[in-house]
């Protein structure tokens, strides 16, 4: 199992005292799988993703386990995490304008790595990035190099930062949200192209998005959350075609259908996801839930399991079967 | 990024030129007649006239301003009303002992203000920070006479370590420079506490970028990626207010000259608006501007070598 | 506004020294312990006593009545510089603004190149043809004060003007000068403000060194400049003399800065997050 998290905590330091932002995270991935995890803003997912990484902000308390490759990194000294980072797990950020240095070439910034991990000369390092650049299918990987990020277009400067990301030949590599900024014909290909490498190097992808779709036409399994709480996890056909948890069925009947009749309103969910201080004891979900029973506002749901690899977290999880 | 300096080196000519039309104009122009002011008003209309005739002033502007520029550009800075030699050495003189004090005063205040600003964004909202931010609110209200004063109160009244005051000359390097200590941390120490806070405010924001997460992201560690990531793109604002601050550092000299009476352009300035040399003041003053703006195309060039974004703009 | 409510303790340290400073100007004109240019060669160089509460200077005046009439120059300068900066300023910035094109480039150039004339420079060049006095050093540091409100009040015009509300006023058939007044002001007003106490402080350090040169405030007018001038002759026998102005000095500057960082962080709350 390359990377098993059981029972993840991550608390941030506030004014008011601390604040629980990832609630007790537990999944599995294998080599070369593909994980989707899905969620509003505020759910804490973008920061269960920086904690894999050991990047969570300063005075973060991170509190269970995460075990990649046999070794657990939580308490990991800085040193050690820091030879991973880059290495054996890279991650790709949102925004690629903003997520690349301006006044460093695009080649030299995918070289950086090479040069950090492999201990690669400058030179060869810039040789290699060209490689990469064109591994990434952009349109003169030299040129490209040679520039500057503000030189570039959205979508090549995304490749630029999958080729930073897979340069070192990482077994994990996670993306944060990584087309949500740009078009919607060159987020297509940038999935693709994401794709494209997994299958060709075995490598792990933990798919960081808010937009369903996506994840459910790139990855194998997926993970719902909520108020910093897995609601759901399981492999991805399953839990669309099933789900067993009242978040995640009303997250499938918001969307948009192509073909639904007109005049007939989009189904929302009803309120706002809850600030992190205002989760209580119960359910996250429990004030704009369809479902809620009384004991749903003052306990945490429990994990249910349907058929080993699919676990929903509701009280009322069973009930919730296709014909409910 | 030739073409950029290319381009900035037609603005310098512009800016020169404009520069050299306002102060003849101010010095030249507006007083009416610098003759009558040299001899002050009990002098007769006929020794005015004489005196004008002789420096020239009965000449028509154009013809002035022509003779000036043209001695300038050869050398001939013209004859000091004062002292009846010839004006250029004196300059060169003056330039001797303040342009090696303004460097000196202008990397104290940039070493002081590079490690400061550093020190305290790195511990930003601890107490190390409150206290170089506390020190540097000290800084920029002290004034510089006044830290001069003070400094010479103390090394040279009562530890007798140093003279008050005076210049050497430079036949002893060692003891010149010795002299130009004081000095130089005088006008030095309220630059790097502006440039402290620059520094910090500017490296703040750079920290707080996107490619700083990015940079630990592909295993770069804090302190490496704040040099190599964050200071490098913190540097434009602080090379520009360094820039904008020079004109600063070149009238805290004028003060700071005269208080460790130092024979500078500071001093040679303002002897020359008391003796009444006219043509003296307006040519400090233009050598002044003609530094302040040299040392801005210089940070110009300087910054558009760092951030690439610069140099593209202006094609 | 959540800031606004919660003033930091810059701007509570920085105010009550402003006060202090306005409080002595204003004393200045009702009472001082004593003439402060009155001359009194016989009890020169005393130190301080309770006839004498700082002692006395090279010519027997009272140091501590000289420190209240100096903050009076003090004042005016700061008052009337800032003023002609606010003025012109505004004037210069909003005609940027509006005009646009040749005007708007010509008015930025001009200011950069004032930003290479600092207000000493001026004042030098002033002085030297106009002779020296306190209205040329106001003159100078009020020009100097200039580009600087021209270039903040050119920024948030343009970006005033960039905004819908701005186009829809413009499209009612608004006047220029209408959308100034009800538009960029009030959005400049914070930043004004704050720019205006620090150039306050700026002008006070500036009129101080061109008294101590000379050519400032002349005698007998108290100015705290001149007197630190005065008490670098006798260095030697009372350095005590050059403390006491040059303090009055700092602490005014101090108070002035600390109530400009206070009021940034009061008024405009998106400043004090970037630092």
């Amino acid at each position: 199992m390359l990377l098993e998290v059981k029972d993840l905590v991550v608390d941030l330091p506030t004014s008011g005292g601390a604040v629980r932002i990832v609630n007790d995270a537990t999944f599995r991935l294998g080599e070369g799988e593909s994980l989707g995890v899905v969620g509003e803003s505020g759910s804490g997912k973008t920061m269960m993703a920086l904690a894999l990484m050991g990047l969570a902000p300063e005075g973060a308390r991170i509190g269970g386990s995460i075990r990649f490759e046999d070794r657990e990194l939580v308490g990991l000294s800085e040193e050690a995490m820091r030879a991973l980072r880059g290495d054996r797990i890279a991650m790709i950020f949102q925004e690629p304008m903003t997520a690349l240095n301006p006044l460093h070439r695009v080649g030299e910034q995918v070289a950086e790595p090479l040069v950090l991990h492999r201990g690669m000369s400058r030179k060869a390092a810039f040789h290699e990035a060209i490689r990469l650049l064109e591994h990434v299918r952009l349109a003169d990987p030299a040129r490209a190099a040679r520039a500057y990020p503000f030189g570039l277009s959205g979508g090549e400067r995304q490749r630029a930062m999958i080729a930073m990301a897979i340069g070192c030949g990482p077994r994990l590599v996670i993306a944060d949200e990584p087309t949500t900024a740009l078009d919607v014909t060159v987020q297509a290909r940038i999935l693709a192209l994401l794709d494209g490498l997994r299958h060709e190097s075995k490598m792990a992808l933990i798919l960081v998005s808010h937009d369903l779709a996506v994840v459910a036409a790139h990855c194998d399994r997926v993970i719902v959350m909520y108020g910093g709480l897995i609601m759901e996890s399981g492999p991805v056909d399953v839990v669309l075609r099933d789900p067993r948890n009242p978040y995640t069925r009303a997250l499938l009947q918001a969307r948009p259908e192509p073909g639904a009749k007109r005049g007939v309103r989009l189904k929302t969910i009803p309120g706002s996801p809850p600030h992190h201080r205002e989760v209580g004891a119960g359910c996250p979900f429990a004030a704009r839930c369809e479902w809620t029973i009384d004991v749903c506002r003052k306990a945490r749901p429990p994990e249910v399991a349907f058929g080993g690899v699919h676990v929903s977290r509701c009280w009322r999880a069973a009930e919730l079967g296709p014909h409910a | 990024m030739l073409l950029y300096v290319l381009q900035r080196l037609a603005v310098l000519a512009a800016t020169l030129i404009i520069a050299s039309l306002v102060v003849f104009a101010v010095m030249d122009i507006l007083p009416g007649n610098a003759a009558e002011t040299m001899l002050g008003p009990t002098a007769t209309p006929e020794a005015v006239a004489a005196l004008a005739h002789k420096l020239g002033l009965d000449q028509p502007l154009h013809v002035r301003y022509a003779l000036w520029i043209g001695g300038a550009l050869s050398g001939d800075l013209g004859v000091s009303y004062a002292y009846g030699s010839p004006i250029a050495p004196l300059i060169a003189s003056s330039l001797s002992v303040s342009a090696p004090l303004a460097v000196m005063a202008m990397a104290l205040s940039a070493a002081i203000a590079l490690a400061a600003g550093v020190y305290s964004a790195d511990r930003r909202g601890r107490a190390g920070d409150a206290v170089v931010m506390g020190m540097s609110q000290v800084g920029l209200a002290v004034p510089n006479f006044w830290l001069a004063i003070l400094l010479v109160i103390v090394f040279a009244v009562t530890l007798r370590l140093v003279p008050a005051g005076g210049f050497p000359g430079w036949s002893n390097p060692a003891r010149a420079v010795g002299a130009l200590i004081l000095p130089a941390v005088a006008l030095g120490v309220v630059q790097a506490a502006i440039l402290t806070r620059v520094t910090r405010s500017a490296l703040l924001e750079s920290l707080n970028e996107d490619y700083m997460r990015t940079a630990r992201a592909k295993g770069v560690s804090r302190r490496a990626a704040l040099w190599r990531h964050a200071l490098p793109n913190a540097l434009v604002p602080v090379l520009t207010i360094m820039g904008l601050q020079f004109a600063n550092l070149v009238a805290g000299a004028i003060v700071v000259e005269n208080v460790f009476v130092l024979p500078g352009l500071g001093r040679l300035m303002l002897q020359s608006i008391s003796n009444r040399d006219t043509l003296v003041v307006e040519d400090c003053v233009m050598l002044t501007a003609i530094l302040v703006i040299g040392l801005n195309f210089i940070v110009d060039v300087a910054c558009a070598a760092i951030d690439p974004r610069l140099r593209s703009r202006a094609a | 506004m959540k800031g606004f409510s919660r003033k930091s303790s810059s701007f509570w340290v920085g105010a009550a020294l402003t006060a202090a400073l306005l409080a002595m100007a204003a004393l200045s004109y009702l009472w001082t312990p004593y003439p402060p240019a009155a001359i009194d060669i016989p009890h020169k160089l005393a130190p301080p006593s309770l006839a004498h509460w700082f002692g006395t200077d090279n010519l027997g005046r009272d140091v501590a009545s000289e420190i209240i009439g100096g903050a009076r120059v003090s004042i005016l300068v700061g008052v009337v510089a800032v003023g002609i900066g606010l003025v012109f300023g505004l004037a210069f910035g909003l005609l940027a603004a509006f005009a646009k094109g040749v005007v708007e480039d010509s008015i930025m150039k001009a200011c950069d190149f004032v930003f290479a004339f600092p207000a000493l420079l001026s004042a030098i060049m002033l002085t030297s043809t106009f002779g020296p006095g306190v209205v040329n050093a106001i003159v100078a540091i009020g020009i100097a004060n200039v580009p600087i409100i021209a270039k903040l009040t050119r920024a948030t015009a343009n970006s005033v003007l960039a905004r819908e509300y701005a186009l829809a006023a413009r499209a009612a058939g608004r006047g220029p000068l209408a959308i100034a007044f009800d538009h960029v002001l009030p959005n400049i007003a914070p930043q004004l403000i704050v720019q205006a106490t620090i150039q306050f402080a700026i002008a006070i350090l500036a009129e101080a060194a061109l008294s101590y040169l000379g050519l400032g405030a002349q005698p007998p007018q108290p100015s705290w400049g001149r007197m630190l001038s005065d008490a670098q002759n006798v260095l030697y026998n009372a350095p005590r003399l050059a403390i006491y102005p040059g303090a009055a000095i700092a602490l005014s500057v101090l108070g002035l800065n600390l109530l400009g960082d206070g009021l940034r962080d009061a008024l405009d709350p998106k400043l004090k997050a970037r630092s």
